[in-house]
């Protein structure tokens, strides 16, 4: 087991497209590490060039202390899982899972020994005859991933290993992730575009856009501390509600509506993007929190809690961030209805009568705004 | 309306079979023809009685020249069928600086007609002492065929996932290893396709055969000629010939036609 450290990493394509720009990561030994980001952002050409399936244009790679970046892939030591799991057609499962060790030239009876430990642990035994095709999409997925246990690497390298299961199976392989990882301990690095397979799986997180380092973090200090509009936009579901606002006097105001301003902002006075969870509402004004009322125009029902979404008199952010953020949550979420009005999605516990068309009275925690720069996006607080 | 289409694409389809068709009946019955009966005037009619005295009477002419051509087009089918996957390989799946100007420079190599280069290729092969024997003709004929299997073999392979050389790459294999075990064994239907080119192709050929062999060499197109080229032939002889050298190519096709079949990558991918 060995850390990761990436020290300004770029990758530049032939034709001068810049892909991965400066990165730094420090991957701590048999941490999990996710990095996420919408697609095209350079997050699979950062992990092939961990893998050293792809060179790096400028900047160095250590697994552990040894400096890798000009190894081939075959002499690092890593395993990696794909999103088309890659299994050898034409091999038996047995075959498929030991080949790693039998190009390493593991001895006969050890790699007998390590195969069925592993198709044991991922319930493989009975299918260790059959070939990937006489599988079903969740055992193929088990077979990628012993592979890549079976070799018992330095790190484990998973490119979006989840995404072609259906939505049920995907939920379930998480947890049991999870639980591999907390088992064997081994150095992970996985890539998804989901923000919520991010924050649930990762121990850190990074976010990269366009090819650049966000922010790199805990899954809480990403939700609690985004650095800019785009992490902000991109972690936590629902999505932050944003809108424009002018912050003076120790007050923010947007819509018609005055909040007093977060003691980051008391004593400024200029135009930001105001950003509030979801969760940053309250349905009771009796804690002192300061209120705004609303008109309910769509009530979603989720069982334990519903979500509440208003309209606001004010424009839509439009920024070019928010748009690459969302864009890669709902990448086909085309809107049915023209938008150019801000909304907001507050959650609610169930038991708070709410209808549509009714006016409600919201609080606001005033520990949960966010301020943002309105050309930089950079977090103001 | 449908159904008067339907019948006219029919009828017209069986037309242009029959006229396909047609020299293969009339070798094939002439052949079996007793030499009494074979005449112009009555060729379209089937044989009053089965007889083989054809097949009989130019088999010990043939019989060399088809051995010949089956030592001949066995190793080149398998030999230049080899070279142009691992040709089509390192040009699809593990591309080296270059690459994109190599592969036209093979590709070149399919448009020479073979009548251009005879001349210099006939005197290279006698100054290296190649020239009589088959060992000559096979070399000559794998070298002319890397062209079409290099070209099979690429478009093979670049259909093939780049994930699943990437994951031998990270498995631990180098090319060579990730060539025999990850790329060869998934590669039967181009291997059918390559094989059945070449094997044709060189069991057809003459005028190679003719000018790089002595007579002990000859392949059977060498031999056939002989026969057919004769003044006095009986027709039902010529034709058992022909039915005879053309045999080998059609068991071939037979034989390695079902690995055209889709479906050797079942399973690889998501799927």
């Amino acid at each position: 087991m060995a850390g990761i450290r990436l020290e300004r990493v770029t990758k530049r394509f032939r034709g001068g497209v810049v892909a991965v720009r400066d990165v730094d990561l420090d991957v701590a030994p048999g941490e999990f590490m996710v990095l996420v980001g919408p697609s095209g952002c350079g997050k699979s050409t950062l992990l092939r060039m961990i893998a050293g399936l792809e060179p790096v244009s400028g900047g160095r790679i250590f697994l552990g202390e040894k400096d890798v970046t000009d190894h081939l892939p075959q002499e690092r030591d890593v395993a990696m899982v794909f999103q088309s799991y890659a299994l050898y057609p034409r091999m038996s499962v047995r075959r498929n899972l030991g080949f790693g060790l039998r190009m390493r030239r593991t001895a006969r009876v050890e790699r007998e020994r390590r195969v069925a430990e592993v198709a044991s642990v991922l319930g493989l035994e009975h299918l260790l005859d059959r070939r990937p095709g006489a599988l079903s999409g969740g055992q193929r997925q088990r077979v990628a991933m012993g592979r890549a246990i079976v070799r018992e690497p330095k790190a484990f390298l998973m490119d979006e290993p989840l995404s072609n299961l259906d939505a049920k199976l995907r939920v379930s392989m998480r947890a049991q992730l999870s639980l591999l990882h907390q088992r064997l301990g081994t150095t992970t690095v996985y890539v998804t575009h989901d923000q919520v397979e991010a924050m649930t799986l990762g121990q850190r997180v990074a976010v990269l856009r366009d090819g650049t380092l966000q922010q790199y973090d805990t899954p809480q200090n990403l939700f609690r501390h985004p650095v800019n509009l785009f992490v902000a936009a991109f972690i936590g579901s629902p999505a932050m509600n944003l809108v424009h606002a002018s912050v003076s006097g120790g007050a923010v105001s947007f819509a018609g509506t005055r909040l007093p301003a977060p003691s980051a902002l008391s004593d400024v006075d200029r135009r930001v993007v105001l950003g509030i969870r979801p969760t940053g509402f309250s349905p009771s004004a009796d804690n002192g929190w300061p209120t705004l009322e609303v008109v309910p125009e769509i009530v979603e029902e989720l069982g334990d809690e519903r979500y509440v979404i208003f309209e606001l008199d004010a424009p839509r952010v439009d920024t070019e961030a928010v748009h690459a953020a969302l864009e890669a949550q709902s990448a086909d979420d085309a809107l049915l209805l023209p938008e150019n009005r801000a909304r907001f999605t507050v959650r609610l516990p169930a038991d708070v009568p709410v209808s549509v068309g009714e006016p409600l009275r919201l609080a606001v925690n005033p520990e949960r705004l966010y301020a943002f720069d309105q050309d930089t996006g950079a977090a103001l607080s | 309306m449908r159904a008067a289409l339907v019948v006219g694409k029919y009828v017209a389809l069986l037309a242009f079979v029959c006229f396909f068709l047609m020299p293969v009946y009339v070798m094939v019955i002439t052949a079996l023809k007793d030499p009494a009966q074979v005449s112009v005037a009555r060729m379209w009619d089937l044989p009053d009685t089965v007889s083989l005295d054809g097949f009989r009477a130019v088999w010990p002419k043939l019989q060399n020249g088809f051995v010949n051509s089956v030592l001949l087009a066995v190793p080149v089918s398998v030999v230049s069928a080899l070279l142009g996957a691992a040709n089509g390989f390192v040009l699809s799946k593990w591309r080296f600086p270059g690459a994109d100007f190599v592969f036209p420079l093979i590709l070149f190599g399919m448009f020479i007609p073979y009548q251009s280069v005879l001349i210099p290729m006939v005197q290279l092969m006698s100054t290296v002492g190649l020239q009589g024997g088959l060992d000559g003709l096979i070399l000559v004929h794998i070298i002319y065929g890397l062209p079409i299997t290099t070209l099979i073999f690429r478009s093979y392979f670049t259909g093939i996932s780049d994930e699943l050389i990437d994951a031998a790459k990270v498995d631990g294999a180098g090319m060579l290893r990730t060539f025999l075990y990850v790329a060869l064994p998934i590669a039967p239907p181009a291997f059918a396709v390559a094989m059945i080119w070449q094997f044709t192709s060189a069991w057809n050929d003459f005028l190679f055969g003719v000018m790089l062999t002595s007579t002990d060499y000859w392949p059977i197109t060498v031999a056939l000629n002989n026969i057919a080229g004769g003044q006095q032939v009986p027709f039902h002889q010529v034709m058992a010939s022909a039915l005879l050298a053309c045999v080998p190519t059609l068991l071939v096709y037979v034989l390695l036609g079902r690995f055209f079949m889709r479906g050797l990558m079942a399973g690889a991918l998501k799927g």
